[in-house]
């Protein structure tokens, strides 16, 4: 199957259950790597901590997204009614914060909602026309019931006989397979 | 965390009271009574593989014969309803039945039914997450499909009865634009406030079922056969891998859409409630009416899920995934919310009383008492008794019992904002301005067509998306959980 022309991704070793997959991804972690990645049809409780992953820090933009729609919302009430062509409607103030509140909630949650989508997806490197990972034909049952862990051969710990062993024998993966860029 | 439960829970005799005078070595673990015990939210053990199969499955296999008459009709009520938007369009307002004083009538009636109903999806989606009520997992993606489609049946509503819509649209006063004076939309209205709800409602509940297709659109993408079905799954999943490193940051996004969501679905119906509560009319001019058009429209909404879902799961053999008790969890909804419906009907009777103004006493005896009273009866009987059936579980877990009361909840909540609205304006202060709405047959017809294009568009969500989150229920399953036997844990813990 490798065929020396291309070059490799990496190691993708295969999985039963969620308890295999969330062992392997310890020994994985306490095994040093930093470039592999575990693939799970459903998120599984207590995977970031089995990788050793940071909190996902995507509650930034929305924050930065919400901040953003607040003051746009106050901005463009103050703006239309007070600046531009002030108009006294029914005896009442031109501008208060009061009155602008409603609007400037929604384009707070708004803003704050698109923040997250493209935050999200940002952290994610997302999207994404070409992953090798999805040319393997085993690797379609990620999204069904299968469990994975991949090792990219980009990884300064990547040796491919030695990974190779480690996640076929140490980590009990039930099949092993090479997969080019 | 999860992981120290489940272990303490296995190991619970290891850490013995020091304090007492016997140390007991091993405490004795009594398993939970029978009655305790919960149904499980997948039924018979179904593994992985046979809920994708299941529910991947309804989008790629020929739609059932049922289906195809059933998506005639409703295209026909949808080309009915343009239609006679069109006919309204091009003659104006006139073609509807209404006049003055009553000019608000089937059309604000039908916007904030169709509203109404679009909040449970939104609470199904968000609330309950953020309380983590796993139940919601199976009924979330068609309940907030169904609310992306209800928010477009009402969005028409507004949008038309202003008659020239061209103004309404642009320049105009549905926007924030300046009008052919220069002067802009003024914000103290309620009217504007509301257009800004509606529009982030339906854009946010859209972002928010669509990050949670994502996964289950790669799914899709992993088992398309055809060269067609691979580039438009594969074009939306966004090259979705499942990888671990990227479910941390969806898992994260997720619980913020839902955070932000609570407060947006808690919003929009107050705000569309200050449409008619921040006016001097008597009958509209109370505080009561935000909290209470909320839980009137998740009434509503559970109504509508049940509808929707109760002949899905049997028509599609889906009742090991959405299973009786999930049905029994959307009718305790619906009885507590009916419950503060019926609750708030009272209430407004008693501070019309208490409050002492008699323009608003008389406008509530007018509703219960005057011309129509017919339509203030039938709210009655449909959402203050009709929900009360559901104290009995026997009728909770009756799939065709829940059905039918699920329609008559959705009539009872077309007949609440029918009678709040025309009720309130047909008698005006001065007697010499009363009147009597009576709908044309364009009014009619138009809102019997927004049943259409709303059936057309569930339709076609059924036939070309999972109509239930598939990688959500997959995490909810025993299998799927690694210190639980049948996710692969070892006996020893």
């Amino acid at each position: 199957m490798s065929n020396s022309s291309s070059r490799p991704h990496g190691l993708l070793a295969e999985f039963e259950t969620p308890a295999a997959v969330m062992d392997a991804a310890i020994l994985c972690r306490d095994a040093g790597f930093s470039k592999w990645d575990v693939y799970t049809p459903f998120p599984i409780h207590g995977m970031d901590e089995a990788m050793g992953l940071r909190k996902s820090p995507v509650g930034w933009f929305t924050f930065a997204g919400g901040c953003t729609g607040f003051f746009t919302g106050m901005t463009m009430i103050w703006f239309m009614n007070k600046f531009d062509y002030p108009l006294v409607v029914g005896g009442k103030p031109l501008f208060t914060p009061l009155f602008a509140f409603p609007v400037s909630y929604e384009m707070t949650i708004l803003l704050g909602a698109f923040g997250t989508l493209f935050g999200m997806l940002f952290l994610n490197r997302l999207p994404r026309l070409h992953n090798p990972l999805l040319k393997v034909e085993r690797f379609k049952r990620a999204s069904n019931d299968r469990f994975f862990i991949c090792i990219e051969a980009a990884d300064s710990k990547y040796a491919s006989e030695a990974t190779r062993q480690f996640l076929a024998e140490t980590c009990h993966a039930t099949a092993v397979e090479y997969v080019e860029e | 965390m999860a992981t120290a439960a489940a272990a303490s829970h296995h190991n619970p005799g290891k850490k013995g009271s020091s304090d007492s005078g016997i140390v007991p070595p091993v405490l004795k673990v009594y398993d939970p009574p029978k009655e305790l015990e919960r149904e499980p939210l997948v039924l018979n053990n179904r593994s992985l593989g046979w809920i994708t199969d299941s529910i991947a499955g309804i989008c790629e296999n020929p739609m059932p014969k049922w289906w195809w008459p059933v998506f005639v009709l409703s295209a026909g009520g949808m080309m009915l309803m343009f239609s006679l938007v069109a006919y309204l369009i091009s003659t104006g307002v006139g073609v509807w039945g209404l006049n003055q004083p009553a000019d608000w009538a089937w059309d604000i009636t039908n916007f904030v039914f169709w509203i109404g109903i679009g909040h449970a999806g939104t609470l199904i989606s968000a609330v309950l997450f953020l309380l983590r009520q796993k139940w919601r997992t199976s009924i979330n993606r068609a309940a907030e499909a169904m609310t992306l489609f209800a928010v477009a049946c009402a969005g028409i509503f507004p949008v038309v009865h202003t008659g020239r819509v061209w103004f309404a649209l642009y320049p105009g006063f549905l926007f924030p634009v300046p009008n052919a004076n220069a002067i802009w939309p003024q914000f103290r209205s309620p009217l504007l406030w509301d257009v800004f709800a509606v529009s982030t409602y339906g854009t946010v509940s859209l972002l928010f079922w669509y990050v949670g297709l994502i996964p289950d659109l790669a799914t899709l993408r992993d088992r398309a056969k055809t060269l067609i079905r691979k580039f438009a799954y594969g074009l939306f999943s966004l090259g979705w891998t499942n990888s671990n490193r990227h479910w941390s940051n969806y898992e994260k996004a997720y619980l913020i859409f839902a955070g932000l969501s609570t407060p947006l679905v808690l919003s929009v119906h107050s705000i569309v409630s200050f449409d008619f509560a921040v006016s001097q009319v008597p009958g509209w001019h109370t505080t009561i009416f935000p909290p209470y058009f909320v839980a009137g429209a998740i009434f509503s909404g559970f109504g509508m899920v049940l509808t929707l879902l109760i002949p899905m799961r049997s028509l599609f053999g889906l009742e090991d995934i959405i299973t009786k008790r999930h049905i029994e969890l959307m009718c305790k909804v619906i009885l507590a919310t009916g419950s503060i419906v019926g609750y708030a009907y009272g209430m407004e009777f008693f501070i019309a009383w208490y409050g002492g103004s008699p323009y608003e006493l008389y406008a509530f005896k007018n509703r219960a008492f005057g011309p129509y009273a017919w339509a203030y009866w039938s709210m009655i009987t449909c959402n203050v008794i009709s929900p009360h059936l559901f104290w009995s579980r026997k009728l909770r877990t009756w799939p065709l019992f829940v059905w039918f009361v699920s329609i008559v909840v959705n009539i009872g909540m077309w007949f609440e904002r029918f009678v709040i609205i025309v009720t309130s304006l047909h008698r005006d202060y001065l007697p010499s301005s009363w009147g009597y709405f009576t709908p044309s047959w364009v009014d009619v017809f138009t809102f019997v067509g927004s049943f259409g294009l709303f059936m057309t568009l569930f339709l076609l969500f059924i036939r070309f998306l999972p109509a239930i989150a598939i990688s959500e229920v997959k995490a909810v399953t025993p299998q799927a959980d690694p210190h639980h036997p049948l996710g692969g844990a070892k006996g020893h813990h």
